[in-house]
């Protein structure tokens, strides 16, 4: 199959968008550089195409139960405007995808789900719905998306707009956001760990958003930023990559997210009884951070070895470019998890000192 | 990209500067800039004996990790320690930044390799 465009493909040709195929997509790993470009994210600004993410409107009455059904944290709970994290899981406690829900009204909400998910997502919540009372779109290809993050997002995007974007917390969203003359939702929320918003608008309007806030945010020392950084930020910040910290294999729970798995909301969730039951048992595995002691970088699935014998892989790793450090995640027995034990990284076929460190590599 | 005259050339985008029984070995301008940022490079021993076509350092930028190749048999006789101090020289000037001084066992292997002339015309065909 050949790979999609997004509405911005153009515009990532003209800035000399190093372009590649990514989840079926054609989009920029970078442009400058990953470094530059992860540097001005932490620092300044980027603004990121994110239009091949998934889309899923959810109306209905019984919208609400229907996905209290189907995800993992307690949308029940959830108030107009408001954004929430959340994990949809298999019966076995494995994972389908993770996602974000915008709630517009108690009756109408928004998914947005990984673009190589989108798929399988839809036919999940389709074969899933059985007598539930709720309407179910999926718009991803009528919507366009970019992700302004870093410092001065905000300063940037005041420029654009009469909205007084202080007013929208951190995980909120605000619908019919006049950006440059194009009707948008917003939300404060993105995947850097920088402050930062989500920019929602049609396939058309999302070109003329884009060069505007790139011209906007020229004095502020925006740069426009590819796949490449997206994924260190989001590393460096302790966010999973769907595939990697959490997957069809491993759960929530052993990724490290049980904040986002209410095993006690009221709802009978898909995976709840498996999740509670490995939660009851105790996690044999899960996902830890460590450093490098010794020299190299670890890469997704070396493997990770305790006095010679393997303990599990790595699920992401990088030399840090903000602590200029070789870190990663690797998913490994529970019993060697602990601060400061030293473990082995194999690494071309040899056993290079790492220690466990906090996941959190990054705040801000 | 640069290609730089008078030197050898592999598939693999290494290069070779060949000083009488001696010769420089290096990443051609195509590897860095395909790597993208280089943050991390490895190199062999002072002494160590590579075959034409194993590896003898591995070359790693933010995203990947890249194998990089003898394009001879050698024995190493010195290596470049700037660059594992500081990687980023290899995106600088590959040419100028080196990586090991070997010490060429059998010179007749220098005609399976590119000159600069075939290497150039060898990515235009690659492109």
């Amino acid at each position: 199959m050949v790979a999609k465009k997004t509405p911005l493909y153009d515009e990532h040709v003209k800035l000399g968008g190093k372009i590649v195929d990514y989840a079926g997509w054609f989009l920029p790993v970078q442009y400058e550089g990953l470094i530059a470009e992860h540097e001005a994210v932490r620092n300044k600004a980027g603004l990121f195409d994110v239009s091949h993410m998934g889309e899923i409107v959810f109306k209905g009455k019984e919208a609400v139960n229907y996905l209290d059904h189907l995800l993992t944290n307690d949308i029940s709970k959830m108030v107009d405007n408001q954004v929430v994290y959340t994990i949809m899981c298999y019966p076995d406690g494995g994972v389908v995808d993770d996602l974000l829900v915008y709630r517009y009204t108690s009756e109408e909400y928004l998914l947005v789900v990984n673009a190589a998910n989108i798929d399988k997502d839809f036919k999940w919540i389709i074969d899933n719905k059985k007598d539930f009372n709720v309407d179910i779109e999926n718009i991803s290809d009528q919507v366009g998306e970019v992700a302004l993050q870093g410092p001065e997002a905000q300063n940037i995007l005041q420029k654009l707009t009469k909205t007084d974007l202080s007013a929208i917390d951190a995980f909120h969203l605000k619908r019919n956001v006049d950006i440059a003359g194009v009707n948008c939702m917003i939300s404060r929320t993105g995947y850097t760990g920088e402050d930062g918003f989500e920019i929602y608008t049609c396939a058309d309007g999302i070109v003329a958003v884009w060069n505007k806030v790139l011209e906007a945010g020229k004095e502020n020392g925006i740069k426009p930023t590819g796949l490449g950084c997206r994924d260190t930020l989001r590393f460096e910040a302790a966010l999973p990559l769907y595939g990697h910290e959490i997957s069809k294999e491993v759960t929530p729970l052993e990724g490290g997210f049980k904040f986002f798995v209410k095993l006690n909301k009221e709802s009978d969730f898909i995976g709840k009884d498996a999740l509670n039951k490995q939660w009851e048992a105790g996690l044999t595995r899960k996902v830890a951070g460590f450093e490098m002691v010794g020299r190299g970088i670890p890469r997704e699935n070396y493997e990770v070895y305790k006095n010679g014998k393997k303990i599990g892989y790595v699920t992401t790793g990088y030399m840090s470019p903000t602590l200029k450090k070789s870190i990663g995640n690797a998913l490994i027995d529970i019993n060697e998890t602990e601060m400061g034990n030293e473990i082995d990284i194999m690494i071309r076929n040899k056993p290079v000192k790492a220690k466990i460190i906090s996941k959190k590599f990054y705040k801000r | 990209m640069k290609v730089v005259k008078g030197l050898y050339y592999t598939e693999d985008h290494e290069w070779i500067k060949v000083d009488g029984e001696e010769a420089y070995v290096g990443v051609a301008d195509y590897a860095q800039d395909s790597l993208g940022d280089i943050v991390y490079v490895e190199l062999p021993e002072v002494d160590d004996e590579i075959a034409k076509e194993e590896t003898f350092s591995a070359v790693e930028s933010v995203k990947a990790a890249a194998d990089i190749y003898m394009p001879v048999d050698g024995k190493v006789i010195e290596i470049n320690e700037e660059l594992l101090d500081d990687p980023a020289l290899l995106n600088q000037d590959p040419y100028e930044n080196w990586m090991i001084k070997i010490e060429i066992t059998d010179k007749s292997q220098l005609d399976d390799l590119m000159t600069s002339e075939e290497y150039e015309k060898f990515l235009d065909e690659e492109a």
